[in-house]
Parts: C-alpha cells; structure tokens; sequence
C-alpha cells in the first residue's frame, strides 16, 4: 500500500465544535431575513407593547419597566425557534451522511447550532434591552443583579435552544420543524410576561403560575426592577436545568436514532 | 500483496418486512475499482450505508479495511470517505469554505487546510467559481466540488454512490480519469452505478444485485463470457435494430440464428454479430433473478 494513504488523523474534539460553531454562525450570518427578523421584531415589539397596548394595560403608564422582561424572553423563544429549521435542514441535506462517516464527533453538527442560536439571541438581548432604555425603561439593577439576569437568560436560551434542536431533529423536514416550533411560542403569553396572573380567571392563573416561564419572567423581573424575587429565582433555574437535561437527552437520541435508520 | 479490503458474509438487512439484502457475500482487493450495479432498489445504496457505518446490518460479517462495521465504527470511519447519492456539500458555504472546513475536521491546521482547498479547487475546475457560494452552482460542479470533499485527505477507501448521475458526458468522462488516478495511487474505489458502461470502462470487478443478492460477481470479461456466446443483430436498410438474438459463439449456432432470421427478415435487411455487451449481461442476469424470485 502507498505510505501516503494510512488512515488519516482526525479533527479533536475541541476543533470540531469549534469548526461546527465558524459554520452555523457563518449560516446565521448569511441568513439575511432571519438576521433582519431577529433584530426587528424585539424593536417591533417593544415599540407596539409600550406605546400602542402600554396605555390601556397600565393607564399610568410606566408599564414599559414591567414589560422588558417579557419581551426579553418572547424574542429568545422566537429567535431560538430558528434552531428547529437549521437542524432539520441539516439532517435532510446529505452533508450529515458525510460528517457521521467520518472519525469526528458528529453531533458536534448540533451544538454549532446552538452556540450559533445563543450568540444570536445575546445580541437580539441586547437590542431589546438598548431599546428598551431608549423607551424609558428605569432599571434599578448595579453590576451584580445585571450579571445575574445575563447569566438567567443565557440559561433560558439555551435552554430552549436544545428543545428546538430536539425538535428539528425528530421533525422529517424543515417546514414540519418549523410548525411545531411555532406552537412553543405561545407559552409567553400564558404568563407574566405582559400582564400579572392575578388578572386571570383562576384555571388560566393555575397554568400561568406553575408553568416554566412565569418563574423565568419573575426572576428577570426582579433583578431589574426591583420587585420581590424569594424562592421563584431557584424555580426558574431549576426549571431550565431540568428542561435543558431533558432537551439534551432527547436530542442525543433521536440524532443516535436517524443514524440507524436512514 | 493483495488482501481484501471489504470483505462481506451473509450480510442481511431488512427495513420492517422489507426484506433489502438477502445473503451478500463480496469481496472487494486492495486497490481495486470495485462497482456495484443493479436495478433501481436493488439494496445498492443500502449496501454502501452498511459498509460506511450509516446503517447496522442485521446479521453476517462486514469488515471494512479490517475493521468490523459494528464493533469497531471508529476504526472504519477513519480508513474511508463517502461520497453519497445526493450531493453532500453545503450550499450556505462557498466551494473553498467547505474544503477547508473538511480539511479543519480532517485534522488539518488553518494553514494546510486552505493549501489543500486551493489545490483541490484548482485540480476540480472550480478555481473560477470558489468564492460563490455552492447555492448557485450547477449539477456537475456541485458534484465535482462533492468529490474532491471526499479527497481532501485520502484514506484508504472511497466510496461513491452513483458518482456520475447527472453529469454531462464530458464531465463524466473527468470524473472517470479521477478515479483511475486514485486507483493508480493504491486507493480501493467502492462505486454503485446504472450506467453499465460506466462498470464496463472503469471497474475492475463488478457485482451484479438482484432481489437482494449477488447474482454474479467477476471482471467484465467474465460476466460477459457468463452470458454466453455472441449476439446476432438484424437490423432494416436504415440500420435500425429490429431484433437481437444471443446465441452461442460456434459457427454451427450462429449459422442456425441467421437462417432462423432469414426467414423474418424484410427486404434489405442485413446482420451484425457482436460480442454481448454490459447491458446483455445486466439483462440476462437480473431478469432471471426476477423470474427465480417469482416463482
């Protein structure tokens, strides 16, 4: 045999998440109505929740210091949405054959996604929250209680992040990935992220309190503006972790489980 | 010395009770251009995703470069490269992004990695088209770009599924003098194809799969030699084919077709005896299988 063809040296582990991570963010990147999307619909919202429904919920006005948070979390949850379709996309493209054959952590494919997913959502955060101040958004947060809440949502995004990913991964194509993906999106309304629970009929308030966004919402809440946290900051990350573990199971089988069946 | 770099034993596979291969037993020589042909759902493509660990075969013995494809994936993952059926490139990325992001995940360093893709883009033809991004590319340079991902290291075996589907003739005809060179250079080419001239010209090895099964296994010479004797055409005064008659190569047999013909033929007609071609060979092969599974 010719000395030159010996089975090759393959990427570390290290390397090829970072390879996975240079591709998805290039993808984000190049995806311009996703990007446009990403950053104009938290400005959207924002500017329609404070100045147009603001006036009604809250006649007082000042309801823009308690409508961030929500906001926050409603663009995370959308722009963590896109995971679902650039999952599914991958996995009905023959590139994935093509890295599963090779001697490399395949499902390093995945967590390009979702680095690329939080990179892209931190810096739609980030617009949300610039906006927000330019609204007239009071925070009343030092150094600490604004790392806390960084460190809250970056927990909450990847968090739903891995779910879309588990998503697009047992979804059969990227339009059905989409789909289901939208139907998550719901789960911000049915809290406190726009209007206090207490303002429900009491079987929706039971659904809106005890499920993982209210607690997310509060926490957030609380480090910005002040209001009582107790125990819903405890609640609110124990939610995530348990969501994300579970995402994160789910993702790793259905990706072990395409192999064996395509 | 010549030692066997794929070695498959009744290897069966069923998805549901759809049973895809039945008892395959293949042997493939190190540096050989191996093809595979059969008709549309034969089990080819399955075959090949059993052989580059995609697919776990229910039972039988599969060895790639050694190495078992259940018990040891690692070790065969890192001795070939596949090239599927659909082009396996990514079309966000431009043609010098994917061959260095392959090279990176290869276990190139940055600086390797972008020599190698400029070498391959070069040598593919795609020098002119490397910064666009594969998204508007057209089918022959998608597969062009397609192979030369599968070469930027070169392991000890290639596989291609249907390599040349799509591509014109001349791209094709490229793509068989690639294939010949990696072969010189002591890789073993594992390729399925419907092009039986494709088989014809470049394999050195060919098996036949039918129903599941290896219905016949050897050089092109040999299969055609299987099929029997020569083929007699009658064709009309336009040289149209009106009938192909195999029989066998003696005289007296030929000579007893002819006048058989004789008698049929239209005025002006005359005929033409050949050797069988792949395509007689694929025929009779795979039609008697078909009777055989029928009954």
């Amino acid at each position: 045999m010719n000395s030159l063809i010996k089975p090759a040296k393959s990427a570390s582990f290290a390397s090829t998440n970072a390879v996975f991570i240079g591709r998805s963010i290039r993808h984000s990147v190049r995806n311009t109505e996703a990007l446009v999307m990403a950053i104009a619909l938290p400005i959207m919202l924002m500017l329609l929740f404070t100045y147009v429904f603001g006036g009604a919920i809250q006649p007082g006005g000042h309801y823009v210091n308690y409508v961030v948070p929500g906001i926050i979390l409603l663009c995370a949850g959308f722009g963590s949405s896109s995971t679902a379709v650039d999952v599914a996309g991958d996995m009905t493209n023959g590139i994935i054959d093509r890295f599963r054959t090779m001697p490399i952590s395949s499902m390093s494919v995945i967590v390009g996604h979702v680095i690329a997913s939080l990179v892209r959502n931190l810096v739609a955060t980030a617009v949300v929250i610039g906006v927000a101040l330019l609204v007239g958004f009071r925070t009343t947060a030092g150094i600490m209680e604004w790392l806390a809440a960084v460190g809250v949502i970056t927990l909450f995004i990847l968090t739903f992040t891995w779910l879309y990913a588990a998503i697009g991964l047992v979804a059969g194509s990227p339009s059905a990935a989409s789909g289901y993906g939208f139907a998550l999106l719901f789960l911000p309304y049915l809290s406190s992220a726009f209007v206090p629970t207490d303002t429900m009929p009491t079987w929706l308030r039971g659904v809106a309190d005890n499920q993982p966004i209210t607690p997310v919402i509060e926490t957030i809440r609380g480090l910005l503006t002040g209001t009582p946290i107790s125990d819903v900051a405890w609640w609110a990350v124990g939610w995530c972790m348990l969501i994300l573990v579970g995402s994160y199971i789910w993702a790793s089988w259905a990706f072990n489980r395409k192999a064996g069946r395509r | 010395m010549v030692t066997a770099m794929i070695e498959v034993k009744g290897l069966r596979k069923a998805f549901g009770d759809h049973v895809v291969l039945d008892g395959i037993d293949l042997s493939v020589p190190s540096g050989a251009i191996f093809a595979l042909i059969g008709p549309n759902g034969a089990g080819k493509t399955t075959l090949i995703h059993i052989l580059s660990t995609l697919v776990a075969p229910d039972s039988g013995s599969v060895r790639v470069a050694g190495h078992d494809v259940i018990t040891d994936k690692e070790g065969v993952k890192q001795s070939i490269s596949l090239t599927g059926q659909f082009a396996a490139v990514d079309e966000v990325l431009t043609a010098e992004e994917n061959l260095r992001m392959m090279g990176r995940l290869c276990g190139l360093t940055a600086a390797e990695a972008r020599r190698r893709a400029i070498e391959l883009l070069a040598s593919f033809d795609l020098t002119a088209a490397a910064h666009k991004r594969v998204k508007t590319y057209s089918g022959g340079m998608r597969r062009r770009l397609d192979l030369a991902l599968s070469l930027v290291v070169t392991r000890p075996i290639l596989f291609l599924d249907e390599p040349t589907t799509g591509l014109d003739t001349q791209s094709r005809r490229a793509l068989w003098n690639d294939i010949r060179q990696l072969a010189a250079k002591g890789v073993t080419v594992f390729l399925t194809t419907q092009y039986l001239e494709e088989a014809d010209q470049l394999a050195d090895a060919i098996a036949v799969i039918a129903g599941g099964r290896v219905v016949a296994q050897g050089t092109a010479d040999e299969l055609k030699s299987r099929v029997g004797g020569d083929v007699v055409e009658l064709r009309d005064e336009n040289d149209e084919i009106i009938r192909e008659v195999p029989t066998g190569s003696s005289i007296r047999e030929v000579k007893m077709t002819i006048d058989e013909l004789v008698r049929a033929a239209p005025e002006g007609s005359r005929v033409n005896i050949r050797r069988p071609s792949m395509e007689d060979v694929f025929v009779a092969l795979t039609t008697k299988e078909l009777e055989e599974s029928a009954i």
